[in-house]
């Protein structure tokens, strides 16, 4: 029998090493069984029970060497076996244990004493996150859409409880003391404090103040629908209320696409129990658009209303029917849609202004058309379209092809968290557009992707590019006029 | 408006952290994942449970608030009121048909020992008849047992208790290692052990545990805790220094009970020679800490986590009595002697009750020495205590780990964070032979089935949907 059996008095290691220094062992070529432990009665009777003879003079301070040779094996290779399995089993790792990020708000909150949470996860699971930043008390902002009403309903309710703000769901922009969320345009702080249903729509708010040289403190999101019968106002109240306590704000503008009326007048009421003036800003049928919204508020202000930048220029259309929008910001294709309406009657859309003129879902139709490519029908596992323009684009090439559009209309919107250089993607889908193309492009200079350096690019190819998009509009209605 | 946000955490997409990085804003990252499939629904009920918050902060501080002390030493017949038919065991509730061997093992013993039966492989028949013979859960009795977990009515146990509420918790005394009771083994030998741990060891460690509760006060199984924490043992797999506390506050009225001097000295030298005999005082003190956090509505803290070696099972601090079962998972380990993966049993005992309550394989970080029993190494140590952090409530603010900068230990599973992040609690455990009689056959790592937590949540979302 090829049984070996050594004891190494003095040679410690504790069981679990010598278990592994075991299993290596066993491992060896030419070893049957191996058994590699410190001589405690038990062990001695596992090396019993194996068929080994441990020597009666073995104590559990003595270390047990057994080793059973297969036919041809070698002892000095199975020894040596057990020698570097002991030395590897001691072995320091060298490589520093990395600490792994946290898994969820909640523990990654406990590292921080102060600050708020941004959620953008997919909109099933945002209540969980954002209820994290609640219970440490903290205000959240919820990027995510597609979050269901009744999650949105007791997330307000829950921070309404506790004297916290919830911005959103659905909330793409937000400045908190001049620091950007989301989708947030780069301005210097001013008298103005910005309470936005409407992500886009606050932008173009910025975009327009900033060129009128007025600064913004904080621009607070609160989701499209806080407005609605069933939120009724809750995250907006709670804005006010913030704007209203900070010294540096002089007049509080709520930015919205059209509320229930019943809703509106309780936040009218609230606002006027504010020591702060407040104007509103609320789009609808027969309201003013955001363009005229800001300069009544530059009006209020006592500053100057600037002429709103327009670049390049475009001929009238001489072929088609349609005008065609594709947008990337709700509240602008809803303005849009608003302005055209006006003179061109119905226009189909995904977001349709009534019910009838919804689009199927091919989004195309033989009529006026505007899309919301940000809608959460067409983000539902898919990037917002200021971050992956693949699906606009598409249809742009769809609508530029199309015989019956007669006037191309877009939105760019810059910022934080927006494309690097949209311009660069969407200038080349443009340049070869036979149709009149005229792009709101919503943005300031001390944006990220630099707003002269987008517009530019679009007029060189070919583009009229305006800073309003009521204008942008206007603009495009006005370049129908012959084909109408 | 306060003034600008400090810092902010962005749980989803990277370019708006990129974005609030580029304003010179420190973000912290969250490293989100989808949670477990099909629980969003679940986790948002459970998260806008308005009772949710307050009810786990109740749940944790309850079970940090108590402390354990060894006030006892008395027959299970006399603590728990055990009939010589009656018999306990570890895990959820089964019947003799879905037994597992060694929990059959060790059934049979028990009722060897109790006289039942003379040959233990008499017992299989006596529990397939279930004649005179009932088996129920230890945890429905106030009390833990490791592995099997088999009580039987002679059996010395531990009385632990809570000095606040005077609620106990009990446990039997530790056999050792290798061929015992609760690894399956019934053979002579083990028979012979434990008639001396009823005749010798029992009436010994009671005169000296009511010398020293009546003297000096009873033995601190808290504070021996906290301290064997700081010694290398994570009080599961690793007991050599909460063993040997216990013998230095127990052997001076050992010494001095005026029992037999040579019976005396050899259960100094069973109890110093096991290094695993503070194990039957960890777990009941978890336990006793644990039970304080039962039955608070809306809570989401695990209670109990327990094998019977067929099912492992959860109690939910907010879902009362109620077990969430799936099928125990084999250990990955190391063997002894020449046993493999095919000789041992599914995850078996009450032991788990460590894990539950932070210690154990939550506390890894402050045992390296054990983190070896899956050829792991000490960087591994450090980063499953942290992982644990990510699924409980909160800290242990009186154990701590010493390499981890004295952070407490992660306490309060929360089955919401198991759901959402799919961490399962990691337990160190002892290996069971599959085969009734067999023993240990070696030691490792195990997880609780995955399926458990989201059970136990959507019954949680249906108290909470219920509620609303």
């Amino acid at each position: 029998m090829n049984a070996h059996v050594e004891l190494r008095p003095g040679a410690y290691a504790d069981s679990v090493t010598l278990l592994l220094v075991s299993r290596v062992v066993q491992g060896v070529d030419g070893v049957a069984a191996a058994q590699v432990a410190m001589a405690t009665p038990l062990n001695v009777e596992v090396l019993t029970e194996m068929g080994f003879t441990v020597p009666p003079d073995a104590t559990p301070n003595d270390l047990v060497v057994a080793i059973r040779l297969a036919d041809g094996g070698s002892l000095a290779d199975a020894l040596a076996g057990v020698d570097r399995a002991l030395r590897d089993a001691n072995r320091r790792t060298t490589d520093a244990a990395v600490v792994a990020p946290h898994r969820t708000t909640a523990t990654a909150l406990r590292e921080l004493d102060d600050g708020l949470v941004l959620v953008s996860v997919p909109g099933a699971s945002a209540l969980v996150e954002a209820m994290d930043a609640l219970d440490a008390g903290r205000d959240v902002m919820i990027f995510s859409d597609n979050v269901p009403l009744d999650q949105e309903l007791a997330l307000k309710r829950t921070a309404a409880d506790r004297g916290l703000l919830v911005m959103g769901p659905d909330c793409g922009t937000a400045v908190v003391d001049g620091l950007g969320l989301g989708f947030a345009n780069t301005v210097r702080p001013g008298p103005v404090g910005i309470v936005a249903a409407s992500g886009t729509g606050c932008q173009q708010l910025l975009a327009l103040l900033d060129r009128a040289g007025v600064g913004v403190t904080s621009a607070l999101g609160v989701g499209g629908r806080d407005l609605s019968t069933d939120v009724r106002g809750s995250s907006t109240r709670e804005a006010l209320r913030r704007l209203d306590t900070d010294p540096a704000v002089e007049l509080i503008v709520v930015v919205s696409k059209p509320p229930a009326p019943d809703v509106a007048d309780g936040i009218r009421a609230y606002a006027a129990t504010l020591g702060t003036p407040v104007e509103f800003a609320l789009l609808g049928a027969g309201q003013p658009d955001l363009t005229a919204a800001t300069e009544t508020v530059l009006t209020r202000l006592g500053r100057e209303v600037p002429q709103w930048p327009v670049s390049g220029r475009v001929e009238p259309a001489t072929t088609g029917r349609f005008l065609r929008g594709l947008f990337v910001g709700g509240t602008l294709c809803d303005e849009a849609m608003l302005v055209a309406a006006e003179t061109l009657g119905p226009v189909r859309s995904n977001i349709p202004l009534l019910p009838e003129l919804a689009l199927g879902p091919d989004l195309t139709a033989a009529a006026h058309t505007m899309v919301d490519f940000g809608d959460d029908a067409l983000t539902a596992g898919r990037a917002h379209p200021m971050i992956d323009p693949t699906l606009r684009l598409e249809h742009l090439a769809r609508a530029a092809g199309d015989d019956d559009t007669a006037v191309v209309l877009l939105d760019l919107v810059l910022g934080h968290g927006a494309e690097p250089d949209p311009a660069a993607l969407l200038a080349p889908a443009i340049v070869d557009i036979r149709q009149p193309v005229v792009i709101a492009v919503v943005g300031t200079e001390a944006d990220p992707q630099g707003l002269d350096r987008q517009v530019q690019a679009l007029v060189e190819a070919g583009a009229e590019v305006h800073l309003s998009n009521a204008g942008a509009t206007r603009r495009a209605i006005e370049l129908m006029e012959g084909v109408r | 408006m306060s003034a600008v946000p400090t810092g902010v955490v962005n749980v989803g997409a990277d370019l708006f952290a990129d974005a609030v990085e580029a304003q010179a804003t420190s973000v912290t990252r969250v490293d989100w994942r989808p949670p477990m499939p099909r629980t969003e629904a679940d986790l948002a009920a459970v998260a806008a449970d308005p009772l949710r918050r307050d009810a786990n902060n109740r749940a944790l501080a309850a079970m940090l608030g108590v402390t354990a002390q060894l006030v006892d030493v008395v027959p299970a017949a006399e603590a728990l009121g055990l009939a010589p038919g009656q018999f306990l065991h570890a895990g959820p509730p089964i019947t003799w048909d879905r037994a597992s061997g060694p929990l059959r093992g060790a059934l049979m013993g028990g009722a060897a020992l109790e006289g039942l039966v003379d040959d233990p492989e008499d017992a299989a028949a006596l529990f397939e008849s279930g004649n005179g013979v009932s088996l129920e859960p230890c945890h429905h009795h106030a009390t833990v047992g490791p592995m099997a977990g088999v009580v039987t009515s002679s059996m010395w146990m531990f009385v632990l208790e809570d000095p606040a509420t005077g609620r106990r918790t009990h446990c039997s005394l530790n056999e050792g290692l290798g061929k015992v009771l609760r690894y399956g083994a019934y053979s002579p030998d083990v028979l012979v052990r434990l008639r001396w741990m009823r005749d010798v060891l029992g009436p010994l460690l009671q005169r000296a545990v009511r010398t020293v509760r009546d003297g000096a006060g009873p033995v601190d199984v808290t504070g021996i805790v906290t301290q064997m924490l700081q010694m290398g043992d994570e009080a599961h797999n690793r007991n050599r220094a909460g063993t040997l506390m216990l013998l230095r506050d127990l052997s001076p009225a050992m010494v001095t009970s005026g029992l037999d001097a040579a019976d005396v000295a050899e259960s100094l030298r069973f109890i110093g020679g096991n290094d695993h005999f503070f194990l039957n005082l960890a777990m009941p003190a978890c336990k006793l800490a644990l039970d304080a956090a039962r039955d608070i509505d809306g809570s989401t803290m695990v209670v109990a986590m327990a094998r019977n070696g067929t099912d492992f099972g959860i109690q939910v601090a907010g879902t009362g009595d109620e077990w969430f079962t799936g099928p125990a998972q084999v250990a990955d380990g190391l063997y002894l002697g020449d046993y493999g993966p095919d000789d041992a049993n599914p995850d078996i005992g009450d032991s788990a009750i460590t894990e539950t309550a932070g210690i154990g394989g939550f506390a890894m970080a402050t045992a390296p020495a054990i983190v070896r029993l899956v050829g792991g190494s000490v960087p591994d140590a450090l980063a499953t205590t942290r992982r644990m952090h990510e699924i409980t409530l909160g800290e242990n603010p009186r154990w701590t780990v010493p390499v981890l900068e004295f952070q407490g230990v992660p306490s309060g599973i929360d089955v919401t964070r198991v759901c959402r992040t799919g961490i399962l609690p990691q337990i160190n455990t002892g290996m069971a032979g599959r085969v009734a009689g067999v023993g240990q056959v070696g030691a490792g790592l195990v997880n609780p089935p995955a399926e458990i937590f989201p059970m136990a949540l959507a019954r949680l979302a249906e108290r909470a949907r219920a509620r609303a």
